[in-house]
């Protein structure tokens, strides 16, 4: 699949999500972890995981579900999206309207060696976003297209996977708690009762 | 049963089905205060279910044994982040199964879940259902554990084949 050769991953995602404070973000494992916890400082609207690799998709569906008040994010990696790609097909049968889904295809396994993931092969993750019936399915792949990608995830109206598809740099490590359960009692504690 | 969990403030009702969930199912769907979710492996059922959590929502995971199997890691999201967790499982490989491939899974569904660090409550009889199922409610809120209701085969009876 094609890839931004002019994209860098920080200033891309900055600009792809330019109003951080106001979502609840559930990030995966690795790099889009660090990327999570930059862009909200590590922030009490941040849930970063860093393990349960496969699990960020299903927890930002599950939290949409519990606060459809609230615009929710998820921000994942090719990695994690291809260990349960079902994941998409299963919020595709919810579609909730709040959920939207920013996967970081850099095509490699980012912390482990940067070996190729299937991205790299062929295997295209927007097409089975759309495969799976999620309505808004797009890629990002140039700069042009920053602003299509920023205004579909701001779209709050219905369920969205935007593709960020850039070659991979070296992790730029950012530092978030990884105290699990002090990291859920923020992030709950944070969150207004629901309306 | 789908009524006592309805009434602790459970509305995400997470399966890949089973028979023995087969009433629960249909409950969840024709609800429309619930939200019953399909899901295509048990373990999405996990992290959403810890979702909900940091919604302040209710979940709860109806499984077979089969399927814990492809729970174990994603475990570690509920233990490592101290979430309460309520799973239902119906359990083969047990008292008279007919089926042999049943048996490798059904036997290590205690062991495994007790260590990803669940409590595991078996229901042998049908009086022990509800009394089992709300013990397990309590012990996840206000408790803050996560157990495994396992409804047995003497329960619900062995395949014949």
């Amino acid at each position: 699949m094609p890839r931004s050769s002019d994209l860098r991953r920080t200033s891309a995602l900055a600009e792809l999500v330019d109003d951080p404070a106001r979502r609840l973000i559930v990030s995966g494992l690795g790099t889009a972890a660090f990327d999570a916890a930059r862009l909200t400082d590590d922030g009490g609207n941040l849930f970063a995981i860093d393990g349960a690799m496969g699990a960020a998709v299903s927890v930002g569906l599950g939290l949409a579900l519990a606060r459809p008040d609230r615009s929710v994010l998820v921000i994942t990696g090719d990695g994690e999206v291809l260990m349960n790609v079902g994941a998409l097909a299963t919020a595709a049968v919810q579609a909730p309207a709040n959920l939207s889904i920013l996967c970081i295809d850099n095509g490699v396994w980012g912390l482990t060696g940067a070996q190729a993931t299937h991205t790299s092969h062929g295997a295209d993750l927007t097409a089975i976003a759309a495969g799976c019936g999620i309505a808004t399915a797009l890629t990002v792949a140039s700069s042009e297209e920053l602003a299509q990608g920023r205004a579909a995830l701001a779209d709050d109206t219905q369920l969205t996977f935007v593709r960020l598809a850039l070659e991979p740099e070296p992790p730029e490590p950012y530092p978030f708690d990884r105290d699990g359960a002090a990291i859920r009692r923020r992030f709950r504690d944070a969150l207004a009762p629901a309306r | 049963m789908y009524q006592r969990l309805r009434e602790a403030g459970y509305t995400q009702f997470c399966y890949v089905p089973d028979s023995g969930h087969r009433d629960l199912i249909e409950l969840a769907h024709e609800d429309a205060e619930a939200i019953a979710i399909p899901l295509t492996t048990e373990e999405e059922g996990v992290a959403i279910v810890a979702g909900a959590d940091l919604g302040r929502a209710r979940g709860v995971l109806l499984m077979q044994s089969s399927g814990v199997g492809n729970t174990i890691n994603m475990l570690s999201l509920i233990q490592h982040c101290a979430f309460p967790f309520l799973t239902l499982v119906t359990l083969r490989g047990d008292f008279g199964e007919q089926n042999p491939w049943q048996y490798a899974m059904g036997r290590a569904v205690e062991p495994a879940l007790e260590a990803m660090g669940l409590i595991t409550l078996r229901a042998e009889r049908p009086d022990d259902v509800v009394p089992s199922v709300e013990a397990a409610i309590g012990m996840v809120n206000p408790g803050g554990r996560a157990v495994a209701v396992l409804l047995t085969q003497r329960l619900l009876g062995a395949k014949k084949f």
